[in-house]
Protein backbone atom coordinates (compact mmCIF):
# COMPACT_ATOMS: atom_id res chain seq x y z
CA UNK A 1 0.00 0.00 0.00
CA UNK A 2 0.92 3.59 -1.05
CA UNK A 3 -0.12 6.58 -0.72
CA UNK A 4 2.30 9.80 -1.64
CA UNK A 5 1.42 13.37 -1.88
CA UNK A 6 3.85 15.07 -4.17
CA UNK A 7 4.84 17.78 -6.59
CA UNK A 8 5.76 15.25 -9.13
CA UNK A 9 4.05 13.89 -12.15
CA UNK A 10 2.94 10.31 -11.85
CA UNK A 11 3.27 7.61 -14.30
CA UNK A 12 -0.15 4.98 -14.66
CA UNK A 13 1.66 2.07 -16.35
CA UNK A 14 4.86 1.80 -13.78
CA UNK A 15 2.50 2.33 -10.74
CA UNK A 16 0.33 -0.75 -12.20
CA UNK A 17 3.51 -2.82 -12.85
CA UNK A 18 4.97 -1.95 -9.39
CA UNK A 19 1.37 -3.11 -7.73
CA UNK A 20 0.60 -6.14 -9.78
CA UNK A 21 4.21 -7.31 -10.01
CA UNK A 22 5.12 -10.92 -8.20
CA UNK A 23 1.79 -11.24 -6.58
CA UNK A 24 -0.40 -14.09 -8.72
CA UNK A 25 -2.97 -13.57 -6.02
CA UNK A 26 -4.15 -10.42 -8.00
CA UNK A 27 -6.71 -10.90 -10.62
CA UNK A 28 -7.79 -7.34 -11.15
CA UNK A 29 -6.35 -4.18 -11.36
CA UNK A 30 -8.41 -1.15 -11.63
CA UNK A 31 -7.15 2.72 -11.57
CA UNK A 32 -8.70 6.12 -12.10
CA UNK A 33 -6.83 9.29 -13.11
CA UNK A 34 -8.01 12.78 -12.28
CA UNK A 35 -6.88 15.62 -14.93
CA UNK A 36 -6.57 19.55 -14.82
CA UNK A 37 -9.37 20.64 -17.60
CA UNK A 38 -9.04 23.48 -19.20
CA UNK A 39 -12.71 24.60 -18.43
CA UNK A 40 -14.51 24.88 -15.37
CA UNK A 41 -18.48 26.62 -14.59
CA UNK A 42 -18.22 28.45 -17.90
CA UNK A 43 -14.75 29.77 -17.43
CA UNK A 44 -11.50 29.24 -19.28
CA UNK A 45 -8.56 27.27 -17.14
CA UNK A 46 -5.15 28.53 -17.82
CA UNK A 47 -3.61 27.03 -14.71
CA UNK A 48 -4.19 25.82 -10.95
CA UNK A 49 -2.71 26.07 -8.01
CA UNK A 50 -3.33 23.16 -5.60
CA UNK A 51 -2.61 23.70 -1.70
CA UNK A 52 -2.82 21.18 0.99
CA UNK A 53 -2.61 20.58 4.31
CA UNK A 54 0.60 19.05 4.78
CA UNK A 55 0.48 16.07 7.33
CA UNK A 56 -3.41 16.14 7.51
CA UNK A 57 -3.51 15.46 3.67
CA UNK A 58 -1.32 11.89 4.70
CA UNK A 59 -3.76 10.95 7.71
CA UNK A 60 -7.26 11.64 5.72
CA UNK A 61 -5.78 9.59 3.07
CA UNK A 62 -4.51 6.65 5.58
CA UNK A 63 -8.05 6.74 7.19
CA UNK A 64 -10.63 6.64 3.73
CA UNK A 65 -7.94 3.76 2.68
CA UNK A 66 -8.63 2.07 6.09
CA UNK A 67 -11.73 2.70 5.54
CA UNK A 68 -12.02 1.13 2.18
CA UNK A 69 -10.22 -2.17 3.30
CA UNK A 70 -12.56 -2.81 5.92
CA UNK A 71 -15.09 -2.76 2.92
CA UNK A 72 -13.51 -5.09 0.14
CA UNK A 73 -10.34 -7.24 -0.30
CA UNK A 74 -7.44 -4.93 -1.40
CA UNK A 75 -4.44 -7.06 -1.58
CA UNK A 76 -2.44 -3.59 -2.86
CA UNK A 77 -3.20 -0.26 -3.38
CA UNK A 78 -1.30 3.25 -4.96
CA UNK A 79 -2.98 6.69 -4.32
CA UNK A 80 -1.11 9.42 -5.59
CA UNK A 81 -2.74 13.13 -5.50
CA UNK A 82 -0.11 16.16 -6.58
CA UNK A 83 -0.24 19.72 -5.06
CA UNK A 84 1.23 22.78 -6.33
CA UNK A 85 1.47 24.70 -9.59
CA UNK A 86 -0.84 22.58 -12.72
CA UNK A 87 -2.17 23.28 -16.04
CA UNK A 88 -5.27 21.75 -17.96
CA UNK A 89 -3.87 17.77 -19.39
CA UNK A 90 -1.88 17.64 -16.07
CA UNK A 91 -2.63 14.70 -14.27
CA UNK A 92 -3.92 15.42 -10.11
CA UNK A 93 -4.39 12.40 -8.65
CA UNK A 94 -4.06 8.18 -9.15
CA UNK A 95 -6.24 5.76 -7.60
CA UNK A 96 -4.74 2.13 -8.32
CA UNK A 97 -6.41 -1.10 -6.55
CA UNK A 98 -5.62 -4.73 -6.60
CA UNK A 99 -7.38 -7.19 -5.65
CA UNK A 100 -8.43 -10.76 -6.40
CA UNK A 101 -11.46 -9.99 -8.64
CA UNK A 102 -13.14 -7.07 -10.55
CA UNK A 103 -16.11 -6.18 -8.32
CA UNK A 104 -13.54 -5.20 -5.50
CA UNK A 105 -11.36 -3.50 -7.42
CA UNK A 106 -13.65 -1.33 -9.08
CA UNK A 107 -15.88 -0.65 -6.13
CA UNK A 108 -13.12 0.50 -4.03
CA UNK A 109 -11.50 2.78 -6.51
CA UNK A 110 -14.47 4.42 -6.94
CA UNK A 111 -15.07 4.88 -3.15
CA UNK A 112 -11.54 5.94 -2.57
CA UNK A 113 -11.92 8.83 -5.37
CA UNK A 114 -15.35 9.78 -3.88
CA UNK A 115 -14.13 10.32 -0.17
CA UNK A 116 -10.90 11.60 -1.10
CA UNK A 117 -12.51 14.37 -2.88
CA UNK A 118 -14.92 15.20 0.03
CA UNK A 119 -12.14 14.18 3.49
CA UNK A 120 -8.88 14.77 2.12
CA UNK A 121 -7.71 18.38 2.56
CA UNK A 122 -7.08 19.86 -1.13
CA UNK A 123 -8.07 22.81 -2.36
CA UNK A 124 -8.01 24.25 -6.15
CA UNK A 125 -7.63 27.54 -7.08
CA UNK A 126 -8.15 28.08 -10.86
CA UNK A 127 -6.44 31.12 -12.73
CA UNK A 128 -9.22 32.44 -15.28
CA UNK A 129 -9.18 35.44 -17.51
CA UNK A 130 -11.03 37.41 -14.90
CA UNK A 131 -8.52 36.19 -12.16
CA UNK A 132 -7.62 33.51 -9.45
CA UNK A 133 -10.86 31.48 -7.84
CA UNK A 134 -11.44 29.21 -5.50
CA UNK A 135 -12.97 25.97 -6.55
CA UNK A 136 -16.52 25.49 -4.48
CA UNK A 137 -17.15 22.48 -3.32
CA UNK A 138 -20.13 20.50 -5.22
CA UNK A 139 -23.37 19.39 -3.73
CA UNK A 140 -22.75 16.45 -6.28
CA UNK A 141 -19.21 14.99 -4.43
CA UNK A 142 -21.17 15.29 -0.99
CA UNK A 143 -24.30 12.81 -2.66
CA UNK A 144 -21.52 10.89 -3.86
CA UNK A 145 -19.88 10.07 -1.20
CA UNK A 146 -22.90 9.90 1.02
CA UNK A 147 -24.05 6.79 -1.04
CA UNK A 148 -21.40 4.89 0.19
CA UNK A 149 -22.89 4.94 3.91
CA UNK B 1 1.19 25.17 25.87
CA UNK B 2 0.48 27.07 23.10
CA UNK B 3 -2.55 26.84 20.65
CA UNK B 4 -1.45 26.50 17.36
CA UNK B 5 -4.07 27.51 14.80
CA UNK B 6 -3.84 27.02 10.63
CA UNK B 7 -5.58 28.55 7.58
CA UNK B 8 -5.79 26.94 4.75
CA UNK B 9 -7.20 27.74 0.72
CA UNK B 10 -9.59 31.36 1.01
CA UNK B 11 -9.54 31.27 4.50
CA UNK B 12 -5.79 31.68 4.93
CA UNK B 13 -5.75 34.43 2.12
CA UNK B 14 -8.81 36.49 3.66
CA UNK B 15 -6.95 36.73 6.96
CA UNK B 16 -3.84 37.06 5.62
CA UNK B 17 -2.05 33.82 7.54
CA UNK B 18 -1.23 30.66 7.47
CA UNK B 19 -0.46 30.14 10.80
CA UNK B 20 -0.30 31.52 14.45
CA UNK B 21 0.33 30.05 17.56
CA UNK B 22 -1.85 31.72 20.75
CA UNK B 23 -2.23 30.88 24.61
CA UNK B 24 -5.55 29.16 24.61
CA UNK B 25 -8.26 31.83 25.25
CA UNK B 26 -9.90 31.91 28.75
CA UNK B 27 -13.19 30.64 28.63
CA UNK B 28 -12.75 28.64 24.88
CA UNK B 29 -13.40 24.96 25.27
CA UNK B 30 -14.65 24.48 21.45
CA UNK B 31 -13.45 24.95 17.62
CA UNK B 32 -16.92 27.02 17.78
CA UNK B 33 -15.87 28.67 20.74
CA UNK B 34 -12.65 29.38 19.10
CA UNK B 35 -13.84 30.59 15.82
CA UNK B 36 -16.09 32.76 17.61
CA UNK B 37 -13.17 34.05 19.63
CA UNK B 38 -11.07 34.86 16.33
CA UNK B 39 -14.68 36.18 15.19
CA UNK B 40 -14.23 38.80 17.74
CA UNK B 41 -10.94 40.58 15.83
CA UNK B 42 -13.18 41.89 13.53
CA UNK B 43 -12.47 42.94 9.87
CA UNK B 44 -11.27 39.90 7.85
CA UNK B 45 -11.46 37.93 10.44
CA UNK B 46 -15.19 38.49 11.11
CA UNK B 47 -15.71 37.98 7.46
CA UNK B 48 -13.54 35.01 6.92
CA UNK B 49 -15.29 32.99 9.82
CA UNK B 50 -18.53 34.71 9.66
CA UNK B 51 -21.52 32.27 11.43
CA UNK B 52 -23.52 30.25 9.32
CA UNK B 53 -20.24 30.45 6.54
CA UNK B 54 -19.89 26.94 5.58
CA UNK B 55 -16.52 26.03 6.67
CA UNK B 56 -14.59 22.21 7.75
CA UNK B 57 -12.44 22.20 10.78
CA UNK B 58 -9.95 20.01 12.63
CA UNK B 59 -8.25 19.59 15.72
CA UNK B 60 -4.91 17.84 15.79
CA UNK B 61 -5.55 16.69 12.43
CA UNK B 62 -9.06 15.08 12.43
CA UNK B 63 -11.54 16.36 11.06
CA UNK B 64 -14.34 17.14 13.54
CA UNK B 65 -17.68 19.44 13.97
CA UNK B 66 -17.73 22.52 15.76
CA UNK B 67 -18.50 21.15 18.69
CA UNK B 68 -15.53 19.41 18.96
CA UNK B 69 -13.18 20.27 22.68
CA UNK B 70 -10.18 22.19 22.10
CA UNK B 71 -7.31 22.45 24.75
CA UNK B 72 -3.70 24.01 25.05
CA UNK B 73 -1.10 22.57 22.86
CA UNK B 74 -3.89 21.26 20.03
CA UNK B 75 -3.27 22.09 16.70
CA UNK B 76 -6.70 23.65 15.08
CA UNK B 77 -7.32 24.23 11.38
CA UNK B 78 -9.85 26.14 10.10
CA UNK B 79 -10.66 26.01 6.09
CA UNK B 80 -13.00 25.47 3.31
CA UNK B 81 -14.69 22.39 2.40
CA UNK B 82 -12.12 20.43 0.15
CA UNK B 83 -12.10 20.52 -3.39
CA UNK B 84 -9.04 18.04 -4.16
CA UNK B 85 -9.49 14.86 -6.69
Amino acid sequence: MRISVQREDFDLGAEVKAIALNNAKIGAVASFIGLVRDINDGAKVGAMTLEHYPGMTEKALEKILAEARSRWEILDCTIIHRFGELKPTDQIVLVVVASGHRGDAFAACEFLMDYLKTRAPFWKKEQTPEGGRWVESRESDDQAAERWK
Amino acid sequence: MNLKVLYFASIREKVGTGAEEFELPAGVATVDALRQHLRARGGAWAEALAEGKLLRTAVNQDMVPGAAPVKAGDEIAFFPPVTGG
